[in-house]
């Protein structure tokens, strides 16, 4: 019997499945609550609904295939998982990435942030039951959209960035457009945030909800604005700068509020900051040859690649045998290490506050879901199901409850023989 | 004749037919303000009756736990008690389709009723989200009404009757005396949000949090019964807000009172949908603080100054 | 100030502005200049290289020998990514995107979509696009 009251013993405690499937959640994702009224006394994150091999998947093709497959690792920061492998890539490969391909990275990334960090606000708008918030902000959301879709040809999927640079150039003419429109952008932003600080509303919904402090940001190992709004002054664009960013001129926004608020605070700041970056980045655009050719064998070796993506720190590691597919890809996803700190953020807190606490670290569940193999470091024993194994804990599962699969299986497995 | 008028009266006009029409116009009106507003193009107009259409031609899903009797019986009883409740109410002349001497306490005793049908059937679904959403509504109930009861009670203190056709009346008599009630109708629209249970004070059908709270089960026709029945409270609830607050224009002919009865209730559907877009959803504590520290104080504010206008002026 | 309702004046000035959405199936937007949308093949310009399929994320993109310089291609739209990685792979620039993007079918086989130069013994010039829908099945097996 799915969504079950189930009452704890011994207490009024009852238990409340938010997700896998649930309105406030894009993806599946599973949340257990444990509700005493209307406060939550306990809650558990469970991962795993969106496994797609995806890391598997990158050995199995060819490098340029590959450039696609880690593109839709996440449809709102494909730039960022692209960008991030790439430049792993080229760092075995010792590719000198042209000047002005450098530069038309950094533009299309910030306009990917500004179109996440819209889309956030329009999100969090939803959460919180303000729905004309959610409709103004994505409306304005479409004028990044469609710069992105003039620069690179697609809305969602950019495919800009490739091995020794970009796929296109930047026209004089893009320029003026994205410059025209990045005007737009910041007043509509300015209002956004004046909005935020004089809408009671919103303010009475956010401050105090989800705090995570300076000390439990770094304790639970937060990134991006989730850590930022805590007081925690990170940034790969400035810690550890790529692509043209040792060039720019900006401001690590960070606040000291901790909650939901605040990280509302830190993600308006950034799109102030990415409006001057892409300005920057336009006007001191420099001439020359936008690729170089990369070969399609990369020679062996292994790196790291860093990217401050709109929801953290996102980090990919590749390591290459010298043929032309890579031996191994892994993908660590910022919300994979926000994740953790959702648990935290909602103990005490009310059953409406939520879904507002989920969505202000921006979750991205598809980008995170991994396989994770467990090692006992003593007994040497491997905690890993494979595929028949799943199988039958599965056919015992519902042979539990009454259902019995296994001549279904059975039946099944002689078919694919 | 004089049952066949009844009959008339009660299942066409205004009744039944007459309700259920103006309900779905109403329900437009609210949605496509509601989309004008967030800059969208909104739905065409035949699109809550399509609604409606389709979800009769659904199918109906009963939960296995659920206390079927209760769960087929919560929708029908709440579109009765709203129906029911619009035959008291003065809509374009001093008299109301059937009145007596107390029906003002009546109708918002049958005005309740709906409330008490959303936490029932949400309550009878056994399914988490309805329960919470059952508690929710009904949690919600004992902070609106209070402001309610107060800001209704005063404007019938002032009149001096328990009727509502009475107070039309009054107030026909007594023209500008409504001006005294501005600070009840305030309330009262506030409250009002708060018993359509629109936003800020959706909080029982919030669907970020639980999915469509009591009605999370529910779904063909009963869904369809309840969603017509939350349009006619709309509609009822205006009209009483209308009959009480804004008791001008009631006698002349016919037209032009029904005419400028129309304008009042959609300007307050008007309302719903704008209070609808410019604020975000309450949390629970926060909306049961807002109604008990705020909005009762002031309905009783009210109830102390008709008493003073009626103890100075109406003697 | 902190007060409600802030956003009251952009709601009301709203009802009077142009609606930003569009009556989809009457309204078209335009699309943006490069989209990447359906592939276009040039029979004439293919030299059989194979790069295309090679590099094709999604298999699905197929080139098929029909006689001398005569090649045959087969796009499944149900597979395309709309990447455009086999443009760019294309050295004889015999494959371009065009902004169409409105592809979707309830029937597979019509997502099958079939750029064919014509066979040496017909004598009619060799036209450019034939989509047919009467395409060969596929091995749903093969990669």
């Amino acid at each position: 019997m799915p969504n079950k009251i189930r009452k704890l013993p011994d207490s009024g405690d009852v238990q409340v499945p938010i997700g896998p499937q649930h309105p406030s959640l894009k993806e599946p994702e599973s949340f257990l609550l444990t509700l005493r009224g209307e406060k939550i006394t306990a809650a558990s994150v469970r991962l795993g609904y969106n496994h797609r091999g995806i890391e598997k998947a990158c050995e199995e093709r060819t490098y340029i295939q590959d450039l696609y497959l880690i593109e839709r690792v996440c449809g709102i920061c494909s730039h960022a998982h692209l960008t991030c492998f790439v430049q792993a890539v080229e760092e075995i490969a010792a590719i000198e990435v042209p000047k002005r391909a450098q530069y038309i990275r950094v533009v299309v990334g910030e306009l990917e942030r500004i179109h996440s960090h819209l889309l956030w606000l329009g999100v969090a708008g939803h959460e919180i039951g303000f729905d004309t918030l959610l409709m103004y902000s994505w409306r304005d959301r479409e004028i990044v959209m469609d710069i992105l879709a003039d620069l690179a040809g697609n809305r969602v999927h950019y495919g800009v960035t490739t091995y020794g640079g970009v796929k296109r150039d930047i026209t004089p003419e893009q320029i003026k457009d994205v410059l025209k429109a990045v005007d737009t952008l910041e007043e509509r932003t300015k209002y956004y945030i004046e909005l935020a600080k004089n809408e009671e509303t919103i303010i009475k919904r956010l401050s105090g909800v989800g705090m995570l402090k300076h000390d439990d940001a770094l304790r639970l190992g937060a990134v991006g604005p989730t850590a930022r709004a805590g007081g925690v002054d990170r940034d790969t664009r400035r810690d550890d700068p790529y692509a043209a960013y040792p060039e720019m001129k900006f401001k690590v926004v960070i606040d000291d509020h901790a909650d939901v608020y605040g990280r509302t605070l830190v993600r308006m700041g950034e799109l102030m900051e990415a409006y001057s970056i892409i300005r920057q980045a336009l006007t001191n655009m420099p001439e020359g040859v936008f690729r170089v050719r990369a070969p399609r064998r990369i020679p062996a070796g292994e790196a790291t690649g860093r990217y401050e993506a709109p929801r953290g720190e996102d980090v990919h590691y590749v390591k290459s045998n010298g043929s032309d597919k890579p031996e191994r890809v892994k993908i660590r996803a910022p919300t994979l290490a926000n994740i953790q700190a959702v648990t935290h953020m909602l103990e005490d807190r009310y059953l409406a506050d939520m879904p507002i606490v989920v969505a202000a670290i921006d979750p991205c569940f598809s980008c995170t879901d991994r396989l994770i193999g467990i090692k006992d470091l003593r007994t040497d024993k491997k905690q890993t199901l494979d595929w028949d194994n799943l199988r039958l804990s599965g056919i015992k599962w519902y042979q539990k409850r009454g259902v019995d699969f296994s001549r279904l299986n059975e039946k099944l497995k002689r078919s694919f023989k | 004749m004089d049952i066949l008028q009844q009959l008339f009266n009660i299942f066409i006009f205004p009744g039944l037919l007459f309700l259920f029409v103006f309900a779905l116009a109403a329900e437009f009106i609210d949605r496509r303000l509601y989309a004008r507003f967030q800059n969208r193009m909104g739905p065409p107009w035949f699109q809550p009756l399509a609604d409606f259409i389709k979800l009769l031609a659904k199918e109906d899903i009963i939960p296995q736990e659920a206390d079927v009797a209760t769960f087929k019986l919560m929708p029908v009883l709440a579109l009765t008690a709203t129906v029911t409740s619009f035959f008291y109410i003065p809509l374009w002349n001093e008299q109301a389709l059937f009145s007596f001497n107390g029906d003002i306490i009546v109708v918002l005793y049958l005005l309740t009723i709906p409330t008490l049908t959303y936490f029932l059937g949400g309550w009878y679904s056994r399914s988490v989200y309805s329960m919470i959403g059952a508690v929710r509504s009904l949690t919600q109930l004992f902070a609106y009404e209070v402001p309610l009861f107060m800001s209704i009670l005063a404007s019938a203190l002032l009149a001096g009757t328990w009727s509502l056709s009475g107070m039309a009346v009054f107030y026909n008599d007594h023209p500008w005396y409504w001006l005294f009630n501005l600070i009840g109708f305030a309330t009262a629209l506030v409250a009002l949000l708060g018993k359509l249970e629109k936003v800020p004070f959706d909080i029982p059908e919030a669907e970020t949090e639980i999915v469509a709270g009591s009605f999370t089960e529910y779904s063909g026709r009963m869904l369809a019964l309840f969603r017509l029945s939350i349009n006619v409270e709309m509609v009822v609830g205006a009209s009483l807000l209308a009959a009480v607050f804004l008791p001008f224009s009631l006698d002349g002919n016919l037209v032009l009172g029904f005419a400028i009865y129309l304008f009042k209730v959609i300007s307050i559907v008007a309302f719903i949908a704008l209070a609808r877009s410019i604020f975000a959803r309450l949390r629970l504590d926060q909306m049961i603080n807002l109604c008990w520290r705020f909005f009762a104080p002031i309905g009783f504010l009210q109830v102390l100054i008709n008493l003073a206008i009626k103890g100075f002026f109406l003697k | 100030m902190k007060t409600p309702g802030k956003i009251l004046m952009q709601v009301l000035e709203s009802v009077g502005k142009k609606p930003a959405t569009l009556n989809y199936p009457q309204e078209k937007p335009p699309m943006a200049k490069g989209f990447r949308g359906k592939l276009k093949f040039k029979p004439e310009a293919c030299v059989g290289c194979m790069l295309c399929t090679k590099d094709c994320p999604s298999g699905a993109i197929q080139i098929k020998k029909l006689g001398e310089k005569q090649f045959q291609c087969e796009i499944d739209l149900s597979k395309c990514i709309y990447c455009a990685q086999c443009v760019e792979s294309c050295a004889r620039k015999a494959l371009e995107y065009t902004d169409e993007f409105e592809l979707a079918n309830i029937d597979r086989g019509k997502l099958k979509i079939v750029y064919s130069a014509q066979p040496p013994a017909n004598t009619q010039p060799p036209t450019n696009v034939q989509p047919s829908t009467n395409a060969q099945p596929q091995d749903p097996t093969q990669k």
